[in-house]
């Protein structure tokens, strides 16, 4: 490796990155369109969904249920219903989204160490609000039974069968209820997944497309040093997209930041070397623009969509698919965004997904030196 | 060990790009010092071989050694050694003039001051010197091969591999271009260029004639035209073209070539044919200035070569 042609590579892609100030603008704009695109095309959540309630029962309990659901943001009361009838009547006429009936015995069956069962009638028009929904009352109710089995096991001691209710707890969220908490990371990893390749797929396909790398192979440079010199801008351009990603989760999506902004710094920056060198060994491969970036979507927008775990939960794909993802940087990237974002992890716990995004990044690099060719054919 | 008074041996080489055979067992030697045309029209594997000998290109069969490295082996070895002018304009046309000198001196490792100086000279040579700020892409087609040629020279390259660099060049950018090439000639670095024109060829020291991939002379331009087989004759007519038709069958005339209002005709004995054709023609009654031997120019000499291997 030669310094000097290395900055050389450098210096001359930086220079005609800024003369492309259009292309350039894109660039940084970008995650920018993707973060609010996809943000809020799949996480947006549902705030103030029209409540109807019917109790049966008129207990404490079931009032302390009731009260448990327009406690918090997701739902707000708009009617009180006298029976049965008057609710769906809501629900139907779309006056209230959801329903919940409390049953008669509700206070008696808990107290009695029995399960009780709350109904919920959701409007499921929009399937996925519905969704949505049907997360949120799980989860109010999911906490209210906790606290309900707390409560039975601190008077009758914890030997005996506890009280449970109906609704049962499977929360597709987390802690908060937030599910953009836990979407956002996988979006700033698809983004950033994305973006990364497509920056340096065009670049080496580029020039054979325009006549100019036939006269650069003729010269002493190597493949290393071309790709490497390329990288230095590309670099600077993908990271600060990277930090525009984390602005946006945190004061556009809210996404709590608990963690060290150097170990989201430290780990983006493995993630986008990683995927900068995928976008290399793309446009090593294919000699036109085209190819390059039909290419380059196939192995990052749909891996990064379908098997990093962002759309579809990992540990309930087949084994094969699983074993996949394994190889997929962007896995390892949502993990490491979710524990610095909302766990606030530091960077040693974060050795390991860290380390396979490295060996990626090095792996990727050395199949974009060997494909690198400085021939025609 | 190879003979270090050649820049370049080549010897057997061979490209296919199926069906094509782009170069057909070609051989030739260029000696150092030399400026070395390949001719030939449009196919005829000048760029295949150009590519070759800078080490861009694996042939198929065959072997090129240049300045003293095997490309075929090694391709890079050579590299350090050559400048190559793609005939497709190879340099970034979104970099400024003194930006594209100062990225192909950084790949050669020149100093700065080296590199400034070197680039005042020859922008200078090739009057460009008030142009080192515009971008590449904005200059006239001749502005843009002299450029190159300035990249190409700002490292001292041994072999300078130039190919159709004067295509689209007006011709005084082309005479200041070959005044630069004489003198980088006189100081010692081989030239080898490609041109699709006769004319530019007989500047040339020594060229190679080719056609199809195949090599058809390779010799000094002077004495490719004594090696003509026979003579050729011009018949001057201001109906040069309609006279065509009748002489291209007549005895003894392998081929014709029409060149303004003069016809050439190759033939096999001049002294014989003259009178024969000039009876052959007032006979007729066409009209004609003049029958008389020419010494033949490349391009007659190139015509007659192509037209003997396709007898038709
Ligand atoms: N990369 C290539 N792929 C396919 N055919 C090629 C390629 N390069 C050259 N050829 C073919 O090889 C022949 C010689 O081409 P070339 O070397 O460019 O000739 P010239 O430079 O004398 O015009 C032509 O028939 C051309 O179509
Ligand atoms: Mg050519």
């Amino acid at each position: 490796m030669n310094w000097r042609r290395m900055l050389a590579l450098a210096r001359k892609e930086s220079i005609q990155i800024r003369r492309d100030w259009r292309s350039l603008a894109v660039v940084l704009l970008m995650p920018v369109m993707l973060m609010t695109l996809m943000g809020y095309g799949i996480a947006l959540d549902q705030t103030d969904v029209p409540l109807c309630v019917y109790d049966r029962e008129g207990s404490q309990l079931s009032q302390d249920l009731l009260k448990s659901f327009v406690s918090n943001r997701y739902f707000s009361l708009k009617l009180d219903a006298r029976d049965y009838r008057q609710l769906v009547t809501a629900v139907d006429g779309g006056v209230c989204t959801v329903g919940v009936v409390v049953p008669l015995y509700f206070s008696k069956l808990l107290n009695a160490g029995r399960p009780a069962t709350v109904q919920a009638v959701i409007d499921a028009t929009d399937n996925n609000t519905a969704n949505l929904i049907i997360g949120y009352t799980q989860a109010v109710v999911a906490r209210f039974s906790a606290a309900v089995q707390l409560d039975y096991q601190q008077r009758r001691g914890p030997a005996l069968g506890a009280p449970s209710l109906g609704l049962q707890a499977r929360t597709w969220f987390n802690e908060d209820l937030e599910s953009r908490n836990f979407i956002v990371p996988g979006v700033v990893a698809l983004v950033m997944a994305v973006i990364g390749t497509f920056l340096t797929s065009l670049t080496i396909a580029r020039e054979w497309e325009r006549g100019t790398m036939e006269q650069l192979v003729s010269t002493p440079v190597t493949a290393a040093e071309v790709i490497a010199g390329k990288l230095i801008p590309y670099f600077v351009i993908g990271m600060t997209d990277a930090a525009t990603c984390a602005a946006i989760s945190g004061w556009w999506f809210e996404v709590p930041f608990r963690g060290s902004v150097m170990t989201l710094f430290v780990s983006s920056a493995v993630f986008l070397i990683g995927v900068l060198l995928l976008g290399f060994l793309i446009s090593a491969l294919s000699r036109t623009q085209l190819a390059a970036s039909q290419f380059a979507l196939l192995t990052t927008f749909l891996p990064a969509f379908l098997l990093s775990g962002f759309a579809f939960p990992i540990d309930q794909m087949p084994i094969a698919v699983r074993a996949v993802t394994r190889i997929f940087p962007a896995r390892y990237y949502v993990t490491i965004l979710k524990a610095v974002f909302l766990k606030g992890t530091g960077i040693e716990p974060l050795f390991a997904p860290m380390l396979a995004m490295a060996l990626f990044a090095a792996a990727v690099g050395v199949g974009a030196v060997r494909g690198f060719k400085k021939t025609l054919d | 060990m190879p003979d270090e008074s050649w820049a370049v041996v080549v010897e057997g080489l061979v490209k296919d790009f199926p069906p094509v055979r782009a170069v057909d067992h070609l051989s030739f030697r260029v000696s150092a010092g030399e400026i070395f045309g390949l001719v030939g029209p449009d196919g005829a594997g000048k760029t295949t071989t150009m590519r070759v000998l800078a080490g861009v290109m694996a042939p198929d069969e065959g072997s090129a050694v240049v300045c003293g490295c095997d490309v075929v082996r090694d391709p890079e070895a050579v590299k350090q050694h050559i400048s190559y002018m793609p005939q497709r304009f190879g340099l970034y046309e979104d970099l400024t003039v003194s930006e594209n000198i100062r990225f192909y001196a950084d790949l050669f490792g020149i100093s700065r001051r080296q590199r400034e100086q070197a680039a005042a000279r020859l922008l200078a040579a090739c009057g460009m010197s008030e142009f080192s700020g515009r971008l590449a892409g904005k200059l006239s087609g001749g502005m843009k091969q002299k450029l190159g040629l300035v990249c190409a020279l700002i490292h001292t390259p041994r072999l300078l591999l130039l190919d159709e660099p004067t295509n689209g060049v007006d011709p005084l950018s082309r005479r200041e271009f070959w005044a630069m090439l004489y003198e980088l000639a006189a100081q010692g670095v081989t030239i080898v260029n490609s041109t699709a024109y006769l004319d530019e060829a007989e500047r040339c020291h020594r060229v190679a004639l080719m056609h199809r991939g195949r090599l058809l002379f390779c010799d000094q331009p002077q004495r490719l035209k004594q090696r003509l087989p026979g003579a050729v004759i011009a018949v001057v007519s201001p109906i040069a073209a309609r006279l065509r038709e009748e002489l291209a069958h007549a005895d003894g005339v392998h081929s014709v070539l029409l060149i303004g209002d003069a016809l050439h005709l190759f033939v096999d004995d001049a002294a014989r044919r003259i009178p024969q054709i000039s009876r052959a023609l007032d006979a007729k009654g066409l009209f004609y200035d003049e029958v008389v031997r020419i010494t033949p120019t490349i391009e007659d000499l190139f015509v007659n070569a192509v037209t003997a291997q396709e007898p038709h």
